[in-house]
């Protein structure tokens, strides 16, 4: 088992620096940092200017070696000015000039500044994860017992009444967006137009304090889309392990039907529908995008987007970072979690 | 609980005599269908069946016959689509048919349990042995969690399992297949039920796995005083468990009688027909061939009028047994016989059959095929982050042997022994270790397949065992052996390889439709025929046939051996005959060769090897096989233990941990040295350590009484 966790967290490093290294030159590419430079040093400035801006703040590196300055792994860049100040990466305020540190980069949890909220990445991150983590739990708390509990129902007793109604609804769950979804729900719920004014159509004032009234929409909005596909899955699963050879000799032991499906199919039915849970949590951070944008909660995805529309690389690729870490990391809870429910794999 | 074994039998045995009277189980009329949206498909047909207190009943029948419906109605589990359309199971007088779900629920398991076909699959795998084992007592006699442990720990003592406790403590998975099966058998045992169902409980394990189990029934059976219904195709396993016996056609019971009288004055055409089909000590594929029953299985939408069998049947008579339906006859020379046929006092019965099937034996030709100390071993283990140590298989030890020209050698062995990995070295699929293989002057120990040449392809090819799965789904039988024949370069044009083809089909005794015919539309006898067919294609000099007829039924298997001989006789192959089942190896190999943990512990011609002195693995192997002949005395030897694995193979001999003779050899020479291949007569040669005066005294497994 250490083994194991062991090699998969070394894969997870190599992973993580690939993707990292891909979204890196992606927004580093010459004409991002052209548009930077014409929006710092005014719209209007030549070519010759921009190179030479770019230059001075340390974009003009070859790109391998800003890489490493970025991850931390090689000295920031300094440079002279001419009238003597010395300037440089690790040279943001509050660092003493007089004995700057060698690295500054992510490693050393030096996250870069965002150009659009003025402010340090590391800070905007924290607080854009710390309300999508209030999202998401919420999101996972009404999901996912709730799509295992219909596919359990729904795959017991696979073509009855109960499995295809459960079937239908869970199919058209699925096959609606959240964009439609959160609009339809919107529309129905809190405005006047049908009259049931239950929940609130913005969920900013969950950011605070979340309440029944203010933050049920974004929730269910986001969750009813997952459940349906993890409801397929486990119904799949759950009408294959009923069929299966040890659930009759279950039967013709004389276990009751309730108690066959308790003890000896729920674990069985339960090992494929995890790790399709655990791939869902990257998934859903599409989802939170849009579901943020849709009801103004600034979270993570909300960020996401801010970030990327006005060219914020540093945000951006610190927005990165943290997604890779969140999908890497639920690979792993995946991995480890199926060798626990499975002890075909746990024990071999 | 108060179940202690010694009082259990006392028990039984006072209360027996005021049982003896009523059945455990009768079953009369019985009929069940399945139903489709469109028709009603009925697949048991007015069966009757009684089973006494302390009685076995085999029901034996092909695949399809209605022996595991007939099973499945008895515990009312036919499923959505099956139902009882008819008749009665009355289980200790009460007739199960109308029972309710709980006053089943109640039945299953605690009266009635059910031993099945696949242990594995059987067994929960996420669940300890032991809590499932515990779950039955806890259902039914309402134990504590502590009482039915303790019940547990007995029912596996009682079904030998090694180190008891720690069984418990494991997964399914953790045990080998034999052990899995034991643990099955104890699951049907917790609660002492007074009828015991065993669906084929031993078709999925190697022989003498299977003869340790089929003992171990037994003797519980009788420790017990459990009734069993026994369903098995294999008449040699039904001869050795039961009393009586039951033999199903297409849905309907043919002959019912005692073991002995039926297999020994049978009154049904298709039990003789079965009888006359499977190899029987004595049989002789030259001069007393075996004869495989015409026809195929009719599906149970096309049942034919009158007798279900006539079609295939040597001795119907138009008019008369299409008539109507046939009802059962008591057979009036016997107690308890009944048999389903019109005609059974007009037939002579002890008629020898006709034999036509007569033919010459062939001699051996020049040596095709040399192999000199082949190993091959596999690395496990090991990777790009390190992981577990390397460990080495050694799946092939220094085989050695030659095959003549239109020679039969047989390589025995049971799962594990490293016959499949010597096939695909030969084949190329794996290149060997090292040592050397000589087909026709040409070294291809070291070439793997996709470096031969498309004529040294073309001469060595295989028969599948599984005909069901080797053969393209999506492309017609034509169109593969064609494409069989494009590979091996054979053929000038299409319209030449069509030509070929259709000469092939004819070769395998198939009709030429079928080259437009897809595989799904050809029964499992057919297939392989494809499957024969597509090796022979590039004139083939060496086939490989590795277990070409163990997944086929009886009746099938004959004519499936038949045509394989025929073609050999022919064209002069080398036939390198993979199986574990020794009647049939007896029946038509030259040679044999026995393998055990990637050794060849044995070599030498049929009659050798069959007969004293044998080595110790052979001489078990041979105990094994259950043989269908009342006649036939055998000598019980019962291996202990598990094979072991081939990562980890026992020190010195690799027989010694299971081997009865070890104490013979003088010293620790068994568990130290490997012994030598020795030599004890001209072609006969055995690695084993056993002096002379031990090997004088061996006696043969199998004797046939005095005829």
């Amino acid at each position: 088992m250490l083994t194991f966790f062991a090699r998969r967290l070394l894969a997870m490093v190599v992973t993580a620096l690939c993707l990292t290294f891909v979204v890196f030159w992606l927004t580093n590419l010459a004409p991002n940092l052209e548009k930077i430079a014409k929006t710092e040093a005014g719209a209007r400035i030549t070519d010759a200017e921009v190179e030479s801006w770019l230059d001075k703040n340390g974009f003009g590196g070859p790109i391998l070696l800003r890489y490493g300055e970025w991850l931390g792994v090689l000295p920031g860049w300094t440079q002279v000015e001419e009238d003597g100040t010395v300037r440089g990466r690790c040279l943001t305020e509050g660092v003493d000039p007089a004995a700057p540190p060698r690295f500054c980069g992510i490693l050393q949890g030096d996250w870069g500044h965002s150009r659009v909220f003025r402010t340090e990445v590391i800070e905007v991150i924290g607080r854009g994860l710390a309300l999508t983590g209030k999202l998401m739990f919420w999101v996972m708390v009404v999901m996912v017992p709730g799509a295992l509990l219909l596919g359990v129902l729904a795959g017991m007793r696979e073509g009855s009444r109960t499995d295809r109604v459960l079937s239908t609804a869970a199919i058209a769950t699925t096959a609606t967006p959240e964009y439609v979804s959160g609009v339809v729900f919107i529309a129905v719920f809190t405005s006047s137009a049908v009259g049931l004014k239950w929940f609130n159509g913005s969920a900013t004032s969950a950011m605070e304090d979340a309440t029944f009234v203010n933050f049920t929409l974004p929730v269910l909005t986001i969750a009813l889309y997952g459940m349906g596909y993890i409801a397929r899955m486990t119904r799949a699963s759950m009408a294959e392990v009923m069929t299966s050879q040890y659930i009759r000799t279950a039967r013709l032991k004389g276990v009751s039907f309730p108690q066959v499906v308790i003890r000896h199919a729920l674990r069985n039915a339960l090992i494929a529908p995890f790790t399709v849970i655990m791939l869902q949590v990257p998934w859903l951070l599409t989802g939170v995008v849009i579901v943020e944008t849709l009801f103004n909660y600034k979270g993570f995805g909300w960020t996401l987007v801010e970030a990327a529309g006005n060219n914020d690389i540093e945000l951006l690729l610190g927005v990165s970072v943290v997604s890779v870490i969140v999908v890497l990391v639920t690979q792993l809870i995946s991995d480890v979690g199926y060798a626990v429910l499975n002890p075909r794999i746990r024990l071999s | 609980m108060t179940l202690h074994p010694t009082v259990g039998t006392l028990d039984s045995a006072a209360s027996l005599l005021d049982r003896q009277r009523q059945p455990v189980l009768d079953i009369q009329d019985l009929s069940i269908s399945f139903f489709t949206r469109a028709i009603e498909i009925p697949a048991v047909m007015s069966f009757s069946c009684t089973v006494m207190p302390g009685e076995a009943v085999g029901l034996v029948g092909e695949s399809g016959c209605g022996k595991s419906t007939v099973a499945l109605g008895i515990m009312r589990d036919l499923g959505v689509n099956g139902r009882i359309t008819g008749g009665q199971i009355l289980f200790k007088g009460r007739d199960l048919a109308t029972l309710s779900e709980s006053e089943l629920r109640q039945i299953r398991g605690s009266e009635i349990a059910m031993i099945y076909q696949e242990p594995m699959a059987s067994l929960n795998p996420a669940m300890t042995v032991g809590r499932q084992l515990m779950e039955v007592p806890m259902i039914h006699q309402g134990a504590t969690a502590a009482e039915a442990r303790a019940r547990a720990l007995e029912v596996v003592t009682d079904v030998r399992l090694p180190d008891p406790e720690r069984i418990l403590k494991s997964y399914p998975h953790q045990l080998s297949g034999g052990q899995q099966q034991r643990i099955v058998i104890a699951m049907a045992l917790m609660s002492r039920p007074a009828l015991l169902i065993l669906d084929e409980p031993t078709t999925a394990l190697d022989v003498t796995v299977e003869a340790a189990v089929v003992q171990l029934v037994k003797d519980l059976g009788r420790k017990y005083g459990t009734s069993m219904l026994f369903i098995s195709h294999n008449l040699g396993l039904v001869q050795e468990v039961c009393d009586r016996l039951c033999v199903m056609y297409s849905g309907e019971a043919v002959e019912r009688g005692r073991v002995a009288e039926v297999f020994e004055h049978m009154r049904h055409p298709y039990t003789q027909a079965l009888f006359r089909a499977i190899p029987l000590p004595g049989a002789d594929k030259n001069a007393r061939p075996l004869k495989a029953i015409p026809g195929n299985f009719p599906l149970p939408h096309e049942r034919p009028p009158g007798c279900n069998f006539g079609p295939r049947c040597d001795y119907f008579q138009k008019g008369r047994c299409d008539a109507r339906d046939v009802p059962m006859f008591d057979v009036p020379t016997a107690e308890r016989h009944d048999t389903r046929c019109l005609r059974f006092q007009e037939i002579d019965w002890e008629a020898p059959p006709d034999s036509a099937g007569l033919r010459d034996r062939r001699e051996p030709g020049p040596v095709v095929l040399r192999m000199e100390d082949l190993k091959k071993y596999y690395e496990v283990g090991g990777g790009p982050f390190g992981g577990k140590a390397r460990r080495v298989v050694k799946a092939n030890e220094t085989l050695s042997f030659e095959a003549r020209e239109g020679e039969t050698l047989a390589i025995v062995g049971e799962s594990g022994c490293g016959k499949s990995t010597f096939a695909k070295v030969l084949m190329g699929l794996e290149t060997a270790t090292s040592g050397r293989i000589t087909l026709f002057n040409d070294s291809i120990e070291a070439t793997p397949i996709e470096d031969r040449d498309p004529k040294t392809v073309a001469q060595v090819q295989m028969v599948f065992q599984n005909p069901f799965d080797t053969l393209n789904p999506s492309m017609t039988v034509g169109r593969q052996i064609v494409r069989a024949l494009e590979i091996f370069r054979v053929g000038a044009s299409d319209a030449d390889r069509r030509d070929r083809m259709l000469k092939l089909l004819d070769l395998v005794k198939l009709p030429r439709a079928f080259a437009n015919r897809m595989p799904r539309q050809l029964s499992g006898g057919q297939k392989q025929r494809v499957g024969i067919a597509r090796a022979f294609a590039g004139g083939a000099k060496v086939v490989i046939a590795d277990e070409p007829v163990s997944a086929l039924d009886v009746s099938v298997q004959a004519a499936v051996t038949d045509l394989l001989m025929d073609i050999q006789r022919e064209e002069g192959t080398t036939l390198l005959f993979i199986s574990h089942d020794l009647s049939i190896v007896r029946y038509l190999s030259d040679r044999v060769l026995v393998m055990y943990l990637g050794h060849v512990v044995e070599i030498g011609t049929t009659e050798q090897v069959f007969a004293p002195p044998y080595h110790p693995y052979t001489e078990a192997l041979l105990s094994a096989v259950p043989i269908a002949d009342p006649n036939v005395k055998k000598t019980h030897i019962v291996l202990e233990g598990e094979i072991p694995s081939a990562m980890n193979p026992p020190p010195g001999c690799p027989f010694q941990t299971r081997c009865r003779w070890k104490s013979e050899v003088p010293g620790n020479l068994c568990e130290t040295v490997v012994p030598p291949m020795r030599t004890l007569a001209p072609g006969h040669q055995f690695k084993c350590h056993l002096p002379e005066d031990a090997l004088a005294r061996m006696q043969p497994v199998i004797r046939l009484a005095a005829e």
